[in-house]
């Protein structure tokens, strides 16, 4: 029973943390300011092997693991969350579907440039009609021939459209199933296929450094090779993934309510107001103290749920409890924070205020609150 | 190329540094240790230059035992192997000693090119770099901002006040970089995996044949006798502009003589 680090996971959390601080804390904010995606910053961060952290060293990846992949979405996004989700989505999302259920040759197509960062690959379930509700999807695949023809829409998908981006893995309603359910199937769909539309980025509340679009496949068609995985099991094999997502979006929240602390602690010795520091009064303290606490717990759930993944037992429940907790604080610590920061922390030069626009997404992307919930329910045998 | 990369382990500069009151050297053991900045600078011209031209690049540290920790994070850097010179009579060690015990080790390693940084963060003497090359006997290009090796040539863009000077030296030869001269990579995990199974050579002060007298506080050419904290900042001067606030300005700068 031990939650300490080991020395290479305490060095990996140092490099990045590092890098955090030097690289992209005097960024980002002007990145945040005008929604532009920080193609330097996401090259430095492939230069040091971020984008293969869990993957084999066949594929070009670091030989880590996904706490390893958690460790450094922590520390990026106590600095900043546009970064952080754009490397969690290009990982979980992207590149391990394919580095799970891909063809030798998708694996050896994609893996190398998508595992160094020098390409996106975006992951589309989500659609404008449906979210939650997978058994909602829309588009459509057809076999014609040899090609798979997609028509539909998928609805804020991250990585979509950048410059470097590659492909798009999208689910989609290839059949019936004996029982009358609908048949669902992944497949590859490489930028620039023609048919495939990209449409100019959202207006976001937060995570405005990060890339989301609309997508639209009007008879877009790509070889019946660009199937990923089998067919039919599109569902069962995205759900696994989203199930380890959650622990990776959990500990980009403990990041962000680490950071929280952070800048309020700073803020709360340096502020005056009353002929003293905000931080002498009790009242300041007990917020800041009630931050730590939230942080360190959420941090403790999702380093259980990883223990229990990479010890081959079913962390289902575990990863949706770490996900509903640490979403969940991370929005109260941006409250709390940007509160300590008074009316500073409402402006947006402040990195307080970046984390309170970018922390009400965590209870909303890779399964809602509610279906946290619902996942736990479910397990509890209700 | 065969290089030696010298790396010092410091207190961190960006945290609150001490003396020891007892012996007035610095105090390693409360501080937070770290790789003195300016050799991250060096490490990673090292590894650019194996990169381009092959060869094999070695951390060589003196320090005492928990410098480890700064030779651990440097080879996650990617060098091949260290060399870690630690002996309990080097406590105290000058300048003119630490130069001597580097050179010998330096003598052992067969360097085709030594790289250091120009200065470390606590010392700041920016002798080691020459005071090591007179002992070897080779040049010593100093100050670097640009290295480019072509065969056994090196080329040097040496910073000074007013611009640069460029020199070239035949190897072998010791250079000293600026933090103009390069971005340091951040250690991979891939780096710092392989970092634990990369092997550290330790060697004590009889394996360089260097007597405990010539070192340390017996050795010393020169001693710190007193030390006293920096008197903590004055408010500083306020001035308010009432139509001649220029000239009030001037006249501080003046007195205080800034100007
Ligand atoms: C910036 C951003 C990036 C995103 N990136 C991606 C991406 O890369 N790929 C991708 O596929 N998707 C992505 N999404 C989509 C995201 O995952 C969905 O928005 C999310 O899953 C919710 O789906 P929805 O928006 O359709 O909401 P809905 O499913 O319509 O839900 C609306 C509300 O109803 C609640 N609700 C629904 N069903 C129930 C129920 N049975 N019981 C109780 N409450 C219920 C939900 O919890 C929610 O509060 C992204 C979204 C954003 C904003
Ligand atoms: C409190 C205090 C007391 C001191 N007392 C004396 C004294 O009494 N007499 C005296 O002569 N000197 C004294 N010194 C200087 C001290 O001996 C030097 O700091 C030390 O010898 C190394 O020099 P430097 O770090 O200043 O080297 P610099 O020349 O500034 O460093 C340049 C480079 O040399 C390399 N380097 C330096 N040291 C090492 C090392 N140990 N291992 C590997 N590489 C290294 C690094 O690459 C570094 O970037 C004192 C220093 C302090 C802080």
């Amino acid at each position: 029973m031990d939650f300490r680090l080991t020395d290479e996971q305490a060095a990996l959390r140092e490099s990045v943390r590092d890098f955090a601080r030097e690289v992209v804390a005097p960024v980002i904010a002007e990145h945040y300011e005008q929604h532009t995606f920080p193609y330097e910053v996401i090259r430095q961060m492939g230069k040091m092997g971020l984008f293969g952290l869990p993957f084999g060293e066949e594929h070009g990846g670091m030989g880590g693991d996904y706490f390893a992949l958690c460790l450094a979405l922590e520390e990026l996004a106590r600095v900043d969350s546009s970064v952080a989700i754009t490397l969690e989505a290009a990982v979980s999302l992207g590149a391990m579907p394919i580095y799970r259920f891909g063809t030798d040759e998708q694996r050896a197509t994609w893996l190398p440039k998508l595992l160094s960062g020098e390409a996106l690959a975006g992951f589309g379930l989500t659609e404008p009609g449906t979210g939650s509700d997978a058994a909602g999807t829309q588009t459509r695949a057809v076999l014609d021939g040899d090609h798979w023809v997609i028509n539909g829409s998928k609805a804020f998908i991250t990585n979509s459209g950048t410059d470097i981006t590659a492909l798009v893995t999208v689910t989609a309603v290839t059949g019936t199933n004996p029982d009358g359910s609908k048949e669902l199937s992944t497949i590859i769909v490489p930028t620039g296929t023609p048919g495939f539309t990209v449409a100019p980025g959202y207006s976001k509340v937060g995570w405005t450094a990060s890339d989301t679009h609309e997508l639209t496949f009007d008879d877009c068609r790509v070889p019946v090779a660009n199937l990923l995985g089998e067919r039919g099991r599109g569902f069962a094999q995205f759900l696994q993934i989203l199930d380890e997502g959650r622990i990776a979006i959990a500990a980009l929240a403990v990041g962000l309510a680490q950071g929280c602390v952070d800048e309020s602690i700073r803020y709360a010795k340096e502020r005056h107001a009353f002929g003293r520091p905000i931080g002498a009064n009790q009242a300041i303290q007990f917020k800041i103290a009630d931050m730590e606490l939230k942080a360190h717990t959420a941090r403790l759930a999702y380093y259980d749920a990883a223990a229990r993944m990479l010890a081959g037992e079913p962390f289902k429940r575990q990863a949706a409890i770490a996900k509903l907790h640490a979403s969940t604080i991370a929005v109260d610590n941006a409250r709390e924070a940007t509160q300590i920061h008074g009316g500073y922390g409402f402006m947006n030069e402040y990195p307080v205020a970046r984390f309170w626009r970018d922390s009400k997404i965590l209870e909303i992307g890779e399964g809602t609150s509610e279906v946290q919930r619902m996942i736990i329910a479910r397990d509890l045998g209700l | 190329m065969n290089i030696v990369v010298l790396v010092k382990q410091v207190p961190d500069s960006g945290a609150d540094r001490n003396l020891r009151n007892d012996d007035n050297t610095v105090d390693r053991g409360s501080a937070n240790n770290v790789i003195n900045e300016m050799d991250e600078y060096a490490i990673e011209e090292a590894l650019k230059i194996k990169e381009a031209h092959g060869g094999e690049v070695t951390i060589l540290t003196m320090g005492p035992d928990r410098a480890t920790e700064s030779i651990r994070k440097a080879l996650s850097m990617g060098p091949d192997k260290a060399v870690h010179v630690v002996d309990d009579a080097l406590h105290g060690s000058c300048a003119v000693a630490t130069s001597k015990v580097l050179a010998a080790a330096l003598g052992q390693l067969n360097a085709d090119l030594v790289i250091c940084g120009a200065e470390s963060t606590d010392g700041r003497v920016q002798v080691m770099p020459h005071m090591i090359a007179e002992r070897l006997g080779v040049a010593a290009l100093t100050g670097a901002r640009k290295l480019t090796v072509d065969g056994g040539t090196l080329t040097v863009e040496r910073q000074t006040e007013e611009g640069y000077e460029v020199i070239t030296a035949a190897t072998p030869a010791v250079v000293s970089v600026w933090d103009t001269i390069n971005e340091p990579r951040y250690p991979s995990f891939k780096g710092i995996m392989a970092a634990k199974k990369k092997p550290v050579q330790t060697l004590s002060l009889a394996d360089l044949g260097v007597a405990p007298t010539e070192v340390g506080f017996d050795g010393a050419t020169s001693a710190v006798v007193e030390h006293s904290k920096r008197p903590p900042r004055s408010g500083g001067a306020k001035i308010t502009d009432e139509g001649e606030g220029g000239v009030k300005l001037v006249e501080f700068l003046a007195t205080e003589k800034f100007v």
